[in-house]
């Protein structure tokens, strides 16, 4: 190991802080006795004490909940499924249909569902958007699994069936519980992908519904206010703390070089 | 037997979910727009089907149009670049960092991409508001030298920093995977030989992490194509952008069949631009290999 030069590490430095200065401000910012979040005055739990009694805002935060407790559920059954198809069998369309929704710009599954679901007299809503979060939840629930079970000894499973497993036994009693990790890791990535989604949920959300995504949104197209800051440091709160516990169960999350 | 039944549903879902409503809008590109929005009947009063190319040649005959495309292109690639100026420093500091520390370094860089996407916009709404700090010095530097005040916040600046900030960690990622694997005895060897720190990094190191760069490059530079609530909320109104435009189509002016064109034209973008750099990626990682 050698040392590296001083202007390599004060780059580096300078990235961190670009990564993660704008949102300490925003925490703090959260803790500021001030409207404008322009300065600091002093400390108080006011804002946080307003979200609490925003009517709205906990109505948000109920349909973000709910969307995404279902969405993570279904995509979670949906996505391992796939993730086991796709490391054992040789498939033409599915490997495709799982990662399209992953390559292609968020905004065309937006609003291709919206055609979709208006056409089909769908009503925009929780289940609209339900059926859509799941859709794009499928494939990084099934890459997960499948890295997964990329990294585990098939041989179990054979075993099982040598020994006279009927498939769905050996699948029940030995190749879940080894997967399991994966899958849980997969479950919770879904749900932090859904209760952050903004873009797809715009589109097929329709006018009655919000979620706290988009209530963040029709708030700061007003006006900057620190009650968004915050709701903000709650949610990623909650996002940092299910991603800890994701990355710890299926270490491949924080990897780069997996197989995409 | 047992594939259709572990392959089936899950299949069966995106099929109905993904791809059925991705040809229903390649359908709908080809339709005329409803009166009040949407579309037309696809078949009219005189038992006709109609489908047309109208939208198609709308988009091709008015150059306001291929001004936008171009603007986001632009927009994308110099977020591209941006990234990837801040981003190699930072993996060829994490690759070389000892393996115990790389995953924390790592994981320090993914991190904020797992925040709401819209907090991270609102972060820079703060930061470049007009009563805060950067703002205050930026135009009391500008006073000095008696230019008028500029506004930081709904500029083409704002929009470029957030695209930048937003996309950052998915140029580091593949750029690190590629510098992790090189092989610190060519570096040796070219010192050894007389070889400088810029003429190593130049003629070994930048070559060799090619690969790493057009896959990052992919990365950023596709979903930098078609956002559109980066610019919805820190642009100016000079900054409308192909997203912008679709969003318009779809939940403004309500004409599905345009924006239907418009989303189709930013797919077919992305998908050869990803095709290229796979292609390119390839190549390059082919050439390598032979070197």
């Amino acid at each position: 190991m050698r040392r590296q030069s001083p202007w390599l590490w004060t780059a580096a430095l300078a990235a961190y802080a670009f990564l993660y200065v704008p949102l300490v401000i925003v925490v703090v910012y959260s803790f500021n006795d001030s409207r404008l979040n322009a300065e600091w005055v002093g400390f108080t739990l006011d804002w946080y004490r307003k979200l609490a009694a925003d009517d709205d805002m906990l109505a948000a935060a109920g349909n973000s909940l709910l969307i995404a407790l279902t969405a993570s559920l279904v995509s979670t059954v949906l996505g391992t499924m796939a993730g086991v198809a796709l490391h054992r069998y040789k498939l033409r369309l599915l490997p495709i249909l799982v990662l399209a929704p992953i390559a292609i710009p968020e905004i065309l599954m937006g609003v291709s569902l919206l055609i979709f679901f208006v056409l089909l007299n769908v009503t925009l809503g929780l289940v609209s958007v339900a059926l859509a979060h799941i859709a794009f939840c499928i494939g990084f629930v099934a890459i997960v699994v499948r890295a997964r079970l990329a990294g585990m000894d098939e041989s179990l499973t054979e075993a099982a069936r040598d020994c006279g497993a009927t498939p769905a036994r050996a699948f029940r009693h030995v190749t879940l519980p080894l997967i399991m990790p994966g899958v849980v890791a997969g479950a919770l990535m879904a749900f932090t992908l859904s209760i952050d989604d903004f873009v797809i949920t715009f589109f097929t959300a329709g006018a009655g519904t919000v979620t706290l995504p988009l209530l963040i949104y029709s708030m700061i197209k007003i006006s900057v206010t620190p009650e968004v800051n915050a709701v903000s440091t709650l949610l990623m709160l909650l996002t940092l703390l299910l991603i800890v516990v994701a990355a710890k169960l299926s270490p491949t999350l924080l990897r780069s070089d997996r197989e995409i | 037997m047992a594939k259709w039944l572990v392959s089936g549903p899950p299949l069966l879902y995106l099929l109905v979910f993904f791809a059925v409503p991705a040809l229903i809008m390649v359908l709908a590109s080809f339709r005329t727009p409803g009166e009040f929005g949407g579309l037309a009947p696809l078949v009219d009063e005189a038992g006709r089907l109609d489908l047309n190319t109208e939208s198609y040649v709308r988009l091709l005959t008015e150059s306001v149009y291929a001004q936008v495309f171009v603007k986001s292109a632009w927009y994308a690639l110099l977020t591209t670049l941006a990234c990837l100026a801040l981003a190699y420093p930072l993996a060829t500091l994490i690759a070389k960092s000892p393996k115990k520390h790389r995953d924390l370094l790592l994981l320090l860089v993914i991190l904020p991409f797992w925040s709401n996407f819209l907090i991270r916009i609102y972060a820079w709404m703060i930061i470049l508001g007009p009563n805060a700090a950067l703002a205050r010095m930026v135009n009391g530097v500008l006073a000095w030298f008696g230019a008028g005040p500029v506004p930081l916040l709904f500029s083409a600046f704002a929009v470029l920093t957030c695209l930048v900030y937003v996309h950052l960690p998915f140029m580091v990622l593949p750029l690190y995977a590629n510098l992790e694997k090189h092989d610190q005895a060519l570096l040796d060897a070219a010192q050894d030989l007389g070889a400088n720190a810029w003429h190593r990094f130049w003629r070994i190191t930048f070559p060799l992490s090619l690969p790493g760069v057009y896959a990052g490059a992919a990365l950023v530079f596709i979903p930098a194509l078609g956002i559109f609530a980066i610019p919805d909320i820190l642009g100016g109104p000079d900054d409308t952008l192909i997203g912008n435009l679709i969003k318009q189509q779809f939940l403004e002016t309500r004409d599905w069949p345009f924006g239907s064109v418009l989303s189709i034209v930013l797919t077919l973008a992305a998908l050869l631009l990803a095709g290229i750099a796979a292609w390119v990626g390839r190549r390059g990682a082919a050439g390598a290999a032979r070197a």
